[in-house]
């Protein structure tokens, strides 16, 4: 049964939520590492309320750009599980789900959260490809800061496999931890009628306009952002979601301590 | 080549340690986790719903479609690729085959019921643990039923029967033959069975034997976790 758009409004306009939470709210937030440790290099699970989500990291050798032959690089991919949710379809990537890789590979590489250059292993010939495959396991809303921590929280569980020669000997791994040098977190602030709030509802998700993803360094610098949506945002509004996003960053940070 | 003693200290017609929960994808219609040893499989159901291209719809009920998915971290080599692959199509179909024996959908003409399969982590008898978790899946979602399904490899690692084979056992050097088979436990009946490598008529039988016994164990933890399901649901 889908609660109707004009009803999200309704409610968001007597200044609460359908459950009740402020507006700057989250839900519950659990991480756990080791979902896939005989498998992946790194691996974790994130849930917030009813969204759950599994991350793990993949390790491979790969020639490096010819523009940087000193530097390994990462790849993001969220593919959105028909099992996860009634609204997704098999078949190639849709829109939403290259969105969601993008949005979150931008926060890891344009901090320079992993150091890339301690992913050589021999220049201009040889590096570590980091691979960060990303699933929802139910999509109960907010999948973009959901996917974030996922993918954060799965690279630093992640240790290099044993390297033997140019081979990878997949299945002893060594102690080496991955070179995560920060933690780029992301908070995504919706808009509601004239409300902004985050951690939404997927039917809150339904009934907003535009949404800005913002990605915050410790430091309080900004590495990534992505608007969304219909509607336009006036500068003083993008203002006031960045106060807003570096203040539950904060907070989202300590589930990392 | 012998095979005196089993890498992980367990008998030979031990299984590893299970563990079986339903009700965990709230979304779906009806969902499962299965996990034996370090392979774990989720499944999740949805449906009835209408089927389009229409030339697909049966007039006297809906279609079962089967989906079994490694996730891309879960192999224990490489990364795997993304999408369907020969192997994975081919596991979703005999997946499939295993459940129309004992699924009524015709309630539903016309509608389509999907069960997706996912894996998590994978150390051998990756379709055997779909198969236990779609079962307890469909179950949960409350379709009419004749019996669970459960699923188990058997085989053969050098010259010993075994149940449940793990990796190292599947690649052990001196030869080993990975017999999948999917069991209604009440008749005994078989509706998946596959083999590769090359075994005596009489270690066929044996490990087919130890293998519906295993099953067996299968049925009663899967049981245990429906129960579960509905003693939470019955106190809330």
């Amino acid at each position: 049964m889908m609660i109707s758009r004009e009803y999200v409004e309704s409610i968001v306009a007597k200044n609460t939520r359908l459950d009740g939470r402020k507006f700057d709210e989250y839900r519950s937030i659990e991480i756990e590492y080791g979902v896939s440790s005989k498998s992946a290099e790194g691996s974790a699970r994130v849930r917030i309320g009813d969204t759950e989500v599994v991350a793990g990291v993949k390790m491979e050798l790969g020639t490096p750009f010819s523009d940087k032959p000193g530097e390994g690089s990462i790849m993001v991919n969220v593919e959105l599980l028909p099992l996860s949710s009634p609204l997704f379809e098999s078949g190639p990537p849709s829109i939403e789900a290259i969105e969601l890789s993008r949005v979150t590979d931008r926060g890891i590489r344009e901090s320079k959260a992993l150091d890339f250059k301690k992913l050589c292993v021999r220049e201009g010939e040889k590096v570590w490809l980091v691979f960060i495959d990303i699933y929802p396991i139910n999509a109960a809303g907010n999948l973009f800061d959901a996917c974030n921590l996922a993918a954060l929280a799965a690279l630093r569980d992640a240790t290099f496999p044993k390297l033997d020669g140019d081979k990878i000997d997949y299945s002893q791994k060594t102690k080496n931890k991955l070179p995560l040098t920060k933690l780029p977190i992301a908070c995504t602030v919706w808009k509601v009628e004239n409300q902004f709030l985050v951690d939404p509802l997927l039917e809150e998700e339904q009934a907003s306009n535009a949404r800005i993803s913002i990605v915050f360094t410790e430091e309080g610098k900004i590495c990534a952002m992505q608007k969304g949506g219909d509607s336009p945002l006036m500068s003083e509004e993008i203002a006031q979601a960045v106060e807003l996003a570096e203040a539950k960053t904060h907070e989202l940070r300590r589930h990392f301590k | 080549m012998k095979y005196t003693k089993r890498l992980d200290g367990r008998k030979f017609d031990e299984m590893r340690p299970m563990s079986a929960q339903v009700g965990v994808v709230k979304n779906a219609v009806g969902s499962a986790r299965f996990q034996i040893g370090k392979t774990v499989a989720i499944a999740a159901v949805y449906g009835p719903k209408d089927l389009f291209p229409k030339f697909l719809q049966k007039p006297h009920g809906a279609v079962l479609r089967c989906n079994y998915n490694m996730m891309a971290f879960s192999g224990s080599g490489e990364r795997v690729r993304p999408g369907a692959n020969r192997r994975s199509k081919e596991i979703s179909m005999v997946i499939q085959k295993s459940f129309e024996p004992v699924l009524d959908l015709s309630e539903f003409p016309k509608a389509v019921v999907d069960v997706y399969i996912e894996l998590i982590q994978t150390d051998a008898g990756t379709r055997c643990a779909g198969i236990c978790a779609a079962s307890l899946a469909l179950a949960d979602a409350g379709f009419d039923m004749k019996d669970l399904v459960c699923a188990i490899s058997c085989g053969l690692v050098g010259d010993q029967v075994v149940v449940d084979l793990d990796k190292t056992e599947e690649d052990f050097e001196g030869g080993a033959v990975d017999i999948p088979i999917a069991v209604l436990p009440r008749t005994g009946e078989i509706t998946l069975l596959q083999l590769d490598g090359e075994i005596s008529k009489a270690d066929l039988a044996k490990a087919i034997d130890h293998g519906k016994e295993a099953c067996k164990k299968i049925y009663e933890l899967q049981q245990a976790a429906l129960r579960q399901k509905y003693a939470q649901e019955a106190r809330a």
